[in-house]
C-alpha cells in the first residue's frame, strides 16, 4: 500500500523513516484499534444491543449529541464574530486576545473543569447574576453545554481566520460598487465565500465536544438520565470491569469519530477546491 | 447611493461622516468588538483569573505548601517523567514521518495523513478503553501479564501508553506542511555536493524547521501534561503512584481541598500560558522573516 513509487532519488532515507513510522503506528494505534473493533464485535448481537440501546445510554447519547451541537453552534456565531473582529478591526490588546483563543486547546481539561463549575456554581463569580433569575448552570444540562463550548472555541476562529486574511478586497469593493449595502455585501458575498471553512470550524468543535470528558466531569453533576454524557458511561463502565458494555458504547463513539472525520475531510477537500481555481 | 460610492476611494475620515462602503459604520465596529470581548472575557479570561485567584488567594505561603505537599510532589514527578518519555518519543515519529511524507512520492500518501490524524478525534476515554481491554487484568493479555508479573493497566506503562497515543498527531501534524512546502531542492543539493544524509538532516533540514518543531514540542509537552480523560481511565488513581498531575486535582478537588487543587493547577494553566505565548512569538518572527526577505 505505502510503496514508492519513484525509485531513484538522491535523498536517503525513505525506508527506515517510512518503516519506522509505520511500525510504531501500527504498534500504538492500528493494533489497538483494531483490537477494540474486534473486542466488539466478538460480542453476540443481542449483548451489543442491549448495551448501546439502555435507556440510560440512550438518554447519554442524546445529551452528548444536543449538547455538542449546541456548543459547536454557539462557537459557529461568536467564532465567526471573534474571527471578523480579529482581522478586520484594531482595538487595544488584540494580540493578546488573539493568542488567548488558543487556550483551551493548551489548558489541561480537568483544570478547565474546575475553573468553569467554580465560575459557574450558584455561588460563583457568574453564576450568583443567574441564581438572581433563578437560572441553576451548573449541576445543569446548561453546564454541559458551557463546558463543550469552552473546549470547542478555538475551532471556528482558527479556520475562519486564514479565509478571511486571504480575501479579495475587489469583491467586496465590486458588490458595493454595483451598490450592494454593506449587509448585503457581508451576506451574499463574504459569507459563501467562508461556508466551507465555517462548517470545517463547525464538525471539529462538534467532534471534540462529542468525546469531551475532562471539562465536563466537574461542571455536569453526572446524574443518570439528566446530566451524564456518553464518554462518563464509558469510564463508569470500564471502572466496574463492565468490559463488553464500554467497548460496546466505545465502538458506537469511535464509529461517530470517524464519520465527523470523514465530513470534516470532506469539507476541507471542498475549501480548498473552492480556493484553487 | 452614489456617495458612498465615490467614497470608497477617499481615505478615512476619522469624523465618520464619509467611510468606505467597505468598511462598517463606527457603532457597528463597536458593537461587535464589544460583544466579541464580552464573551472571550466569560469562556477565556475569567477562567484563567478563577484558577490563579484560587491558587493564591491564601498567600504564596499555603501555595508553596501545596505544590511540596507529598502526593502533589509525586504527582509532579510522574508528569515529568511521562513527558520525559513521551515528547522524544513523538519527536522522532514526527520528524521520520514528516521526512517520509514531504521528501518521497508514494501511494497511499493520504491515509497515512489520515491516520496520523485519528487519534485527535477519538475521545480520549475510548483511548483509555483500548488499552484496559488489551492489557487489563479481565483484558486479551491480562492473565499473560500476571503471569510474567508485568503490570500495565493501574501502573505508569499504561499511562505512558495512552498519553503517546493521545499526542501521536502534535508534533507530526506542525512538520508535515512545513517540510511540504519547503520540498526538497535545498536537501537535494547538499547531496549532491557530496554531503552525507545526516550532515544534510543536521545542517539543512533542522535549522529550516526548528521552529515548527519547538511548537510541536511545546504542545505536544502541554497536551501531555494535561491528559486527562485516558490517564483517568488506566491510571486506577493510586496516590502518591499512579496520580498524575490533572488526576491530582481531581482528588483534590472532589475532596473539597480548593486551594490546593487551584494551586497544582495554576502550575498547569503557567504551562499553557508559557505554550500559547511561544505559539504567537514563532508567528511573529514568521511574519517578520517574511516582510524582510
Amino acid at each position: 500500500m505505502f510503496s514508492t513509487a519513484q525509485a531513484k532519488s538522491v535523498i536517503p532515507g525513505f525506508n527506515i523513516t517510512m518503516g519506522f513510522s509505520l511500525l510504531y503506528l501500527t504498534f500504538i494505534f492500528l493494533i489497538p484499534v483494531g483490537g477494540l473493533l474486534l473486542y466488539t464485535s466478538l460480542m453476540s448481537w443481542d449483548e451489543f444491543w442491549r448495551a448501546v440501546s439502555h435507556p440510560q445510554v440512550v438518554a447519554s447519547y442524546k445529551l452528548s449529541f444536543t449538547a455538542s451541537f449546541i456548543g459547536a453552534s454557539i462557537n459557529l456565531v461568536f467564532g465567526f464574530l471573534a474571527a471578523w473582529v480579529l482581522v478586520r478591526y484594531q482595538f487595544p490588546f488584540k494580540r493578546i486576545i488573539d493568542a488567548l483563543i488558543d487556550l483551551p486547546f493548551a489548558l489541561p481539561t480537568a483544570v478547565a473543569g474546575i475553573a468553569l463549575v467554580t465560575l459557574y456554581a450558584s455561588t460563583g463569580w457568574v453564576g450568583q447574576y443567574f441564581e438572581l433569575f433563578d437560572i441553576r448552570i451548573a449541576y445543569t444540562q446548561i453546564g454541559v453545554v458551557i463546558a463543550l463550548t469552552y473546549i470547542g472555541l478555538p475551532f471556528v476562529v482558527r479556520t475562519v481566520q486564514p479565509v478571511l486574511e486571504d480575501f479579495e478586497a475587489e469583491l467586496e469593493e465590486a458588490s458595493a460598487a454595483l451598490g450592494a449595502s454593506r449587509l448585503t455585501t457581508v451576506i451574499k458575498v463574504i459569507l459563501p465565500a467562508l461556508l466551507p471553512a465555517l462548517l470545517t470550524g463547525f464538525a471539529l468543535a462538534f467532534a471534540r465536544a462529542l468525546g469531551e470528558y475532562g471539562s465536563v466531569v466537574f461542571i455536569s453533576g453526572n446524574l443518570p438520565y439528566a446530566t451524564e454524557i456518553t464518554p462518563l458511561l464509558i469510564v463508569a463502565k470500564a471502572e466496574q470491569y463492565d468490559y463488553n458494555g464500554a467497548a460496546a458504547i466505545g465502538t458506537v463513539m469511535l464509529v461517530a469519530a470517524f464519520v465527523l472525520l470523514l465530513v470534516i475531510n470532506f469539507l476541507q477537500w471542498w475549501s480548498s477546491r473552492r480556493f484553487s481555481h | 447611493m452614489s456617495t458612498v460610492t465615490n467614497a470608497s476611494a477617499l481615505p478615512l475620515d476619522r469624523s465618520g461622516l464619509w467611510r468606505r462602503a467597505t468598511e462598517e459604520p463606527q457603532w457597528v465596529r463597536r458593537t461587535l468588538i464589544g460583544t466579541t470581548l464580552v464573551f472571550l472575557s466569560m469562556f477565556l479570561i475569567l477562567p484563567l483569573v478563577v484558577v490563579l485567584y484560587g491558587a493564591f488567594e491564601q498567600g504564596l505561603k499555603v501555595w508553596f505548601a501545596a505544590i511540596n505537599e507529598p502526593d502533589a510532589a509525586a504527582s509532579i514527578r510522574l508528569t515529568l517523567l511521562v513527558v520525559a518519555i513521551v515528547v522524544p518519543i513523538n519527536v522522532v515519529f514526527g520528524v521520520a514521518v514528516a521526512w517520509a511524507i514531504a521528501k518521497f512520492e508514494f501511494r497511499g500518501k493520504t491515509i497515512l495523513i489520515s491516520m496520523i490524524d485519528m487519534p485527535f478525534a477519538i475521545s480520549p476515554v475510548v483511548v483509555g478503553l483500548i488499552f484496559v481491554i488489551l492489557f487489563g487484568s479481565q483484558g486479551w493479555l491480562g492473565n499473560w501479564l500476571s503471569a510474567h508479573d508485568l503490570r500495565i493497566i493501574y501502573a505508569v506503562p499504561g499511562i505512558i501508553i495512552v498519553i503517546a497515543f493521545g499526542t501521536l498527531p502534535f508534533i507530526a501534524r506542525e512538520l508535515i506542511p512545513l517540510m511540504q512546502q519547503q520540498g526538497k531542492q535545498e536537501e537535494e543539493a547538499s547531496l549532491t555536493l557530496g554531503a552525507s544524509g545526516w550532515k544534510t538532516f543536521w545542517y539543512v533540514t533542522l535549522p529550516n524547521i526548528k521552529w515548527g518543531l519547538l511548537y510541536g514540542v511545546i504542545l505536544c509537552n502541554a497536551r501531555a501534561m494535561g491528559e486527562f480523560g485516558a490517564v483517568a481511565v488506566v491510571s486506577g488513581r493510586i496516590r502518591g503512584e499512579t496520580n498524575t498531575m490533572p488526576l491530582h486535582i481531581e482528588v483534590l478537588y472532589n475532596e473539597y481541598m480548593f486551594t490546593a487543587a487551584f494551586a497544582v493547577s495554576s502550575l498547569l494553566t503557567g504551562l499553557a500560558l508559557v505554550t500559547i505565548a511561544i505559539k504567537s512569538f514563532i508567528e511573529w518572527h514568521e511574519n517578520r522573516n517574511r516582510v524582510t526577505a
